[in-house]
């Protein structure tokens, strides 16, 4: 590629012949992407990876602009930045859908036509036949893509990307659409940013003055350390013993939605750091951040400040994905109970959890009570909410952060309890 | 005349040397945002607009501007709702960032637009909201009206 970047990135004779051709317009166009998007990341060259996640089934939002629902155009000008459609051939590297536009099963209740499911169905199926596992969630690390720690990813989704960067020790940046379409096809990713050791280490210590112990506390923490700091790498002091899954997938996805947080260290509960002078690399922090109950009040209230009063119309439970334990608790907390007619009621997990819920016979006790268990997407990213619906609840940071600006509705924010509270009376109490 | 006038033939502006990430020459209005943007959930790609909760420049349109920014923030959906926002006429119409990230790197990239950091300081205390600028090969120019 002339003109872009440095020139800097050396190409193997495998990697050169691909973008000469050899094999096929798409996996040279996604070569040329990877080429110009990694000089002007400055990367002196790709790395291999084997394990893929992004974002390629398309709908409406993409057919209109591009004027065709042709999967193979679609394919062509949003994933691959081909100038003209090309024939995609089966993906190389071990690949996954993430979150998508649509739960398969319960399309209705988002309120597509017929022809907008059919449009989505061909571009899935169009994605699964050229060899992309259709996961469809947020968190493909809770249904059977764990990656390795120290291996070489190249992943979207920004609440998954701290997940396995930090939790597992797996190396990606936060890839977008494009690149990882690259990557699924050829295998490769600019060798940049954390996938190199030293670029992973601390620079930021973070000191707690007040308890993170809840599931809430974490999503807070998490949206505080994102307003702080912008790509920079926070280790967190004073945590002692197991932290509870769920709080540390909400705590890396609200993190990841005010700021900019890819990867954080938690001495004794994540991978790569046993100590805090571990993380820092034995160096001295740029800075130190504190936690205190003046800023849990500050995010708290900003996480509410699109709400203008307190009646609840709508409740979104599972952003990121709900764990089984999620569902399993939201279950327990409407077992024999009935939300409000005027309330509409969502969790939102992978499809395999739902499965699994459904054997469970969690789904038909959050059925009984007037509420669905959804799939394969949610409302900001499906972008859809219930017929009429102005103010939802949320337990989820990252949700409250997005759906009030993409759909223009208002947002509550509060615990699971507080939430399903909300729902059986269709009023927020604080 | 002021000396600066003079040097640059009576047109009132200033060169600075920059690094460029994309090559090319872009001319527009200066979009001077304060506070880093999300692409996905953070940019319109309809309209263009700003439209995080909070953000100084909410309701501000990037299209055809040049977009001056700390960085890029938020969503690995950036490039993509930038891509969907060039091919509405609505993408920025070159960035000028402090700082890059990878989901900045792809963006630029994907829209090809003129894009360059490494602005000397004195450029930023020069540099107005709405002021034109023309962004070249190694240079950011500001221009006076």
């Amino acid at each position: 590629m002339t003109g872009f970047g440095t020139g800097s990135l050396q190409l193997t004779d495998e990697e050169r012949a691909m973008a000469d051709g050899s094999d096929g317009e798409a996996v040279a166009a996604a070569m040329d992407l990877l080429v110009r998007y990694g000089e002007i990341l400055g990367a002196e060259r790709l790395v291999e990876t084997d394990n893929v996640c992004g974002a390629t089934i398309f709908g409406p939002r993409h057919s209109r602009v591009l004027g065709t629902s042709d999967p193979v155009a679609l394919f062509s000008e949003f994933a691959l930045n081909a100038d003209h459609p090309v024939d995609v051939p089966p993906v190389r590297a071990h690949s996954c859908q993430l979150i998508g536009p649509r739960d398969r099963e319960l399309w209705e209740l988002q309120g597509l036509s017929e022809e907008t499911n059919k449009e989505i169905t061909v571009s899935e199926d169009y994605l699964a036949s050229r060899g992309v596992s259709i996961l469809s969630t947020c968190t493909p690390y809770q249904v059977g893509n764990v990656p390795a720690r120290g291996e070489h990813c190249a992943w979207m989704e920004s609440s998954a990307v701290p997940y396995i960067n930090s939790v597992l020790g797996a190396r990606t940046n936060t890839e977008g659409r494009e690149s990882a379409a690259a990557a699924m096809l050829t295998g490769r990713i600019p060798y940049a940013g954390l996938h190199l050791p030293e670029n992973r280490l601390a620079t930021h210590l973070v000191r707690l003055d007040v308890p993170v112990e809840s599931v809430f506390d974490w999503s807070v923490l998490g949206y505080f350390l994102g307003w702080h700091l912008r790509d920079e790498i926070p280790v967190i002091e004073g945590i002692a013993g197991p932290v509870d899954p769920v709080a540390i997938k909400q705590f890396g996805a609200a993190a990841n939605s005010s700021g900019d947080v890819e990867l954080y260290h938690i001495p004794g509960v994540t991978a790569e750091a046993a100590s805090v002078e571990q993380a820092l690399g034995g160096r001295e922090p740029v800075d130190e951040l504190r936690f205190t109950r003046a800023d849990v009040d500050r995010v708290v209230e900003h996480l509410n400040s699109t709400a203008t009063g307190d009646e609840i119309d709508f409740v979104m439970i599972g952003c990121p994905h709900a764990a089984l334990s999620q569902v399993r608790e939201v279950a327990r907390l409407l077992e024999g109970r009935r939300i409000d007619p005027g309330v509409t009621f969502w969790v939102f997990t992978p499809s395999a959890l739902r499965e699994v819920a459904r054997r469970n016979g969690w789904v038909e006790i959050i059925e009984r009570a007037g509420g669905r268990v959804m799939a394969d997407t949610c409302p900001a990213i499906g972008q859809f909410v219930p017929p009429g619906a102005r103010r939802f609840a949320t337990d989820s940071a990252k949700q409250v952060h997005y759906l009030p600006p993409i759909m223009g509705i208002e947002g509550r924010f509060g615990d699971t309890e507080a939430c399903v509270r909300a729902a059986l009376t269709g009023r927020w109490e604080a | 005349m002021s000396e600066r006038q003079r040097a640059t033939g009576g047109m009132s502006q200033r060169s600075f040397p920059v690094r460029t990430l994309v090559p090319g020459r872009a001319h527009g209005p200066v979009l001077l945002c304060t506070s880093e943007i999300p692409g996905w959930g953070g940019i319109d790609p309809r309209t263009g607009n700003i439209v995080e909760v909070g953000h100084p420049q909410r309701g501000r349109s990037v299209a055809g501007t040049v977009l001056v920014m700390p960085g890029a923030k938020g969503s690995s959906g950036w490039s993509g709702q930038l891509h969907l926002a060039q091919l509405q006429d609505k993408a920025p119409a070159a960035i000028v960032t402090r700082r890059l990230n990878a989901k900045l790197a792809l963006t630029l990239a994907v829209l090809r637009v003129p894009a360059v950091m490494d602005v000397p300081e004195e450029a930023y205390a020069l540099l107005r909201d709405g002021c034109p600028a023309t962004v070249a090969d190694g240079a950011l120019v500001i221009h006076d009206d």
